[in-house]
C-alpha cells in the first residue's frame, strides 16, 4: 500500500514539491501502477540484465582541443546571470 | 498529403518561395495544432535562395517540420514543456545539421506530448493535436504534431522520435509512414533526452520512399553520440525483388475487432504477394508494458534533474535556497504526467527498490530481446497491428494506467532495439489503420523494401 506519506517521500527524492490537495491524486495513481508492475514478480527465469542493446563498450574518441560555446551563448538562457557566472541559490542554509 | 515527387513537379513550375507561402497559410488558418513554433522568416529566406539557384543537396528545397524535442540553433525548443516554453538552442542536433546539408527548408517546430510522455499529445502545454482525418480524435503521440503535419499537408517531411512507440502510434493514427530506426543508427546529439537508452530520431512522410530518402539523409556517423553504430543507410529496394520471404505474425500482439479486420485483409494481400506467412509467439511480451515503463521513468528520472531553474529553463523570479527553489521551480514548470514519471522513477531506483522494479525490468528485456531473435532467425520479418484500436477521442484516456496499455503493441521494440515501421493498410469508419513491420538489427532495408511492396499493392 501506498500512504501520503510516501508520496511526500518521493516527491522529496525527486525534488518536486507537491500541494496537499494533489497528494491523494498522485497517491491512487501510484498504488494502481504499482500494482500492475507487480506482474514482474511472476517473472522466476535469471537472466544477464541489458543496460542497452549494441554490443558496444568503452568508446572513446581523439582527446583534441577545440573551441568551445563562448560565454555569452552559455548564458544566453539564464534567467539569475551576475559577473558572467550564472548565479543560483544558496547550497548552505 | 505530398510527396516529394509532386512537391519537386510543382517546383520545376512554381517558385519555391510561392508553394511555401502556401503551405504557411495553411498552417496558419489550421486547426490541428500540429506546430508549436514557426521558422517562417528562415524558412522562406531559404526558398528563396533554392528559386535564385541554389539546388544542391538530397532535400534541396523540401520542406520538413520537426519534432519539438529536438534541437535546433536560435529556434525555440519547447519539448513541449512550460519548463523550457522559452528555451532557445545554441546548437543544432546532428539530425539537423544533415537537414541544412542536404539543403531542406526546416517550417517549424511540432507539437508533442510533453518531454514525449504520452500517447496522445494531449499532455503537450500546447494543447492538444487534432486529427487530420477527425478533429474530435488524437493525432496520437508523442510525436502527433509531426503526424498530423504530414496527414493533414501542412508539410513534406517530419521527424519524430520514438522512445515506445512515439513515431509509430501518430503515424498510425494519422495514416502516415513513420519508422523507428534501429538504435544507434541514427545520432541522438541534440535530442532532448527521456529514456536514452530505447530512444531514436526517426522518418515521418507520406509514402515508404520518403520516408526511405529521409533516412539515407539522418542515418550515419556520429561522434557525439557514443551509442551511435556508425552505420549509414542507403535505400536499394531491389534486394528482395523476387524473393519469397517469411513473414511472422505476432501471436501476442492483437487489437480490436475493427482493427484486426483491416489486419487480415493485409496479410491476405501479403500472402497474394508470393511470400509466407506464419505465426511466432512472444512469451516475455506479457511482462514488456511494465519493464518498459519502469525502465523509462528510471531514465527520465535521471535525465530530467537537469531542469534546476538555474541554466536554462523555466525559473523563478527570487533565488531561495537551493531545496526549495529546485523544488519549486520543478512543480510550476512539469506538468502531471512529467511529475508521475520522474516520481515513479525516483521510487524505482530508490534503496529497497532497485532489485525488485529496475533491475528486474532490465532482466525482463533481454528475455525480450531473446524473444526477438528466435523469431527473426524463423522469420524475415515480423508484423502486427501498430496501436490496439482506432484512434482515440480527446479525452477518452483518462487515467495513465489505462493510457500506458495502448503502448502494448509498441514498447517491446524499443527493450529490444530493432527497428520498426508502421504502414497505413487503409481506413475503417474513416479512420486509418496501421500495421507494424519489424526487422532485425539494421535490416531497414528489408523493411522500407517490403513495405514498398505492401504500399504499391495496397493503391
Amino acid at each position: 500500500m501506498i500512504t501520503e506519506q510516501d508520496v511526500y517521500h518521493i516527491a522529496n527524492l525527486a525534488k518536486i514539491e507537491i500541494r496537499s490537495e494533489e497528494v491523494d491524486k498522485f497517491r491512487r495513481e501510484f498504488q494502481s501502477i504499482l500494482e500492475y508492475f507487480d506482474i514482474l514478480d511472476e517473472v522466476e527465469e535469471d537472466v544477464e540484465p541489458t543496460f542497452q542493446v549494441l554490443p558496444l563498450s568503452n568508446v572513446f574518441r581523439e582527446d583534441t582541443p577545440k573551441e568551445c560555446l563562448p560565454r555569452e551563448e552559455a548564458l544566453k538562457n539564464a534567467k539569475h546571470v551576475e559577473d558572467g557566472y550564472f548565479k543560483g541559490p544558496k547550497v548552505v542554509e | 498529403m505530398i510527396s516529394v515527387s509532386e512537391w519537386r513537379e510543382r517546383l520545376e513550375s512554381e517558385k519555391a518561395y510561392d508553394l511555401v507561402a502556401e503551405l504557411f497559410d495553411k498552417i496558419e488558418k489550421s486547426n490541428l495544432n500540429a506546430y508549436i513554433t514557426l521558422n517562417k522568416e528562415e524558412a522562406l529566406k531559404k526558398a528563396e535562395e533554392y528559386d535564385e539557384g541554389k539546388k544542391e543537396g538530397k532535400l534541396a528545397g523540401i520542406p520538413i517540420a520537426i519534432k519539438d524535442n529536438i534541437s535546433t540553433r536560435n529556434l525555440r525548443t519547447t519539448c513541449g514543456s512550460k519548463m523550457l516554453s522559452n528555451y532557445v538552442p545554441v546548437f543544432d542536433a546532428h539530425v539537423i545539421e544533415r537537414l541544412k546539408q542536404e539543403g531542406a527548408i526546416i517550417l517549424g517546430k511540432t507539437n508533442m506530448d510533453e518531454f514525449a510522455m504520452g500517447t496522445t499529445t494531449e499532455t503537450s502545454y500546447f494543447g492538444v493535436v487534432r486529427n487530420p482525418y477527425d478533429e474530435n480524435r488524437v493525432a496520437g503521440g508523442s510525436s502527433g504534431g509531426s503526424g498530423a503535419a504530414v496527414g493533414g499537408g501542412e508539410t513534406v517531411l517530419a521527424l519524430g522520435s520514438d522512445t515506445g512507440g512515439s513515431i509509430r502510434c501518430p503515424a498510425s493514427f494519422c495514416g502516415v509512414v513513420g519508422l523507428k530506426p534501429t538504435y544507434g543508427l541514427v545520432s541522438r546529439y541534440g535530442l532532448i533526452p527521456y529514456a536514452n537508452s530505447l530512444e531514436q530520431i526517426g522518418p515521418m512522410a507520406s509514402n515508404v520512399e520518403d520516408t526511405a530518402l529521409l533516412l539515407e539523409v539522418i542515418a550515419g556517423k556520429d561522434t557525439r553520440d557514443s551509442t551511435n553504430a556508425g552505420k549509414d543507410f542507403t535505400f536499394n529496394p531491389d534486394e528482395i525483388e523476387g524473393k519469397k520471404l517469411k513473414i511472422g505474425i505476432i501471436k501476442e500482439m492483437g487489437g480490436s475487432d475493427e482493427v484486426m479486420e483491416k489486419f487480415s485483409e493485409a496479410v491476405d494481400l501479403i500472402k497474394s504477394l508470393g511470400h509466407e506467412i506464419c505465426e511466432v509467439s512472444m512469451p516475455s511480451f506479457k511482462y514488456a508494458l511494465a519493464a518498459y515503463y519502469i525502465i523509462a521513468m528510471s531514465e527520465a528520472s535521471s535525465n530530467l534533474a537537469r531542469y534546476d531553474g538555474v541554466r536554462y529553463g523555466y525559473a523563478l523570479d527570487q533565488l531561495e535556497s537551493w531545496s526549495k527553489y529546485f523544488s519549486k521551480v520543478r512543480a510550476e514548470g512539469f506538468g502531471d504526467e512529467v511529475k508521475r514519471r520522474i516520481m515513479l522513477g525516483s521510487y524505482a531506483l530508490s534503496a529497497g527498490y532497485y532489485g525488485k522494479y529496475y533491475l528486474k525490468a532490465l532482466k525482463v528485456r533481454t528475455l525480450v530481446k531473446n524473444d526477438f531473435q528466435r523469431a527473426l532467425k524463423e522469420c524475415d520479418l515480423l508484423i502486427a497491428p501498430t496501436m490496439p484500436s482506432l484512434p482515440f477521442k480527446i479525452g477518452e484516456l483518462a487515467d495513465p494506467l489505462t493510457m500506458y496499455k495502448m503502448d502494448v503493441n509498441t514498447v517491446p521494440i524499443n527493450l529490444a532495439g530493432v527497428p520498426a515501421l508502421s504502414l497505413p493498410i487503409g481506413l475503417v469508419k474513416g479512420l486509418p489503420v496501421g500495421m507494424q513491420i519489424i526487422g532485425d538489427y539494421f535490416s531497414e532495408n528489408m523493411i522500407l523494401s517490403f513495405a514498398l511492396q505492401v504500399e504499391k499493392e495496397l493503391k
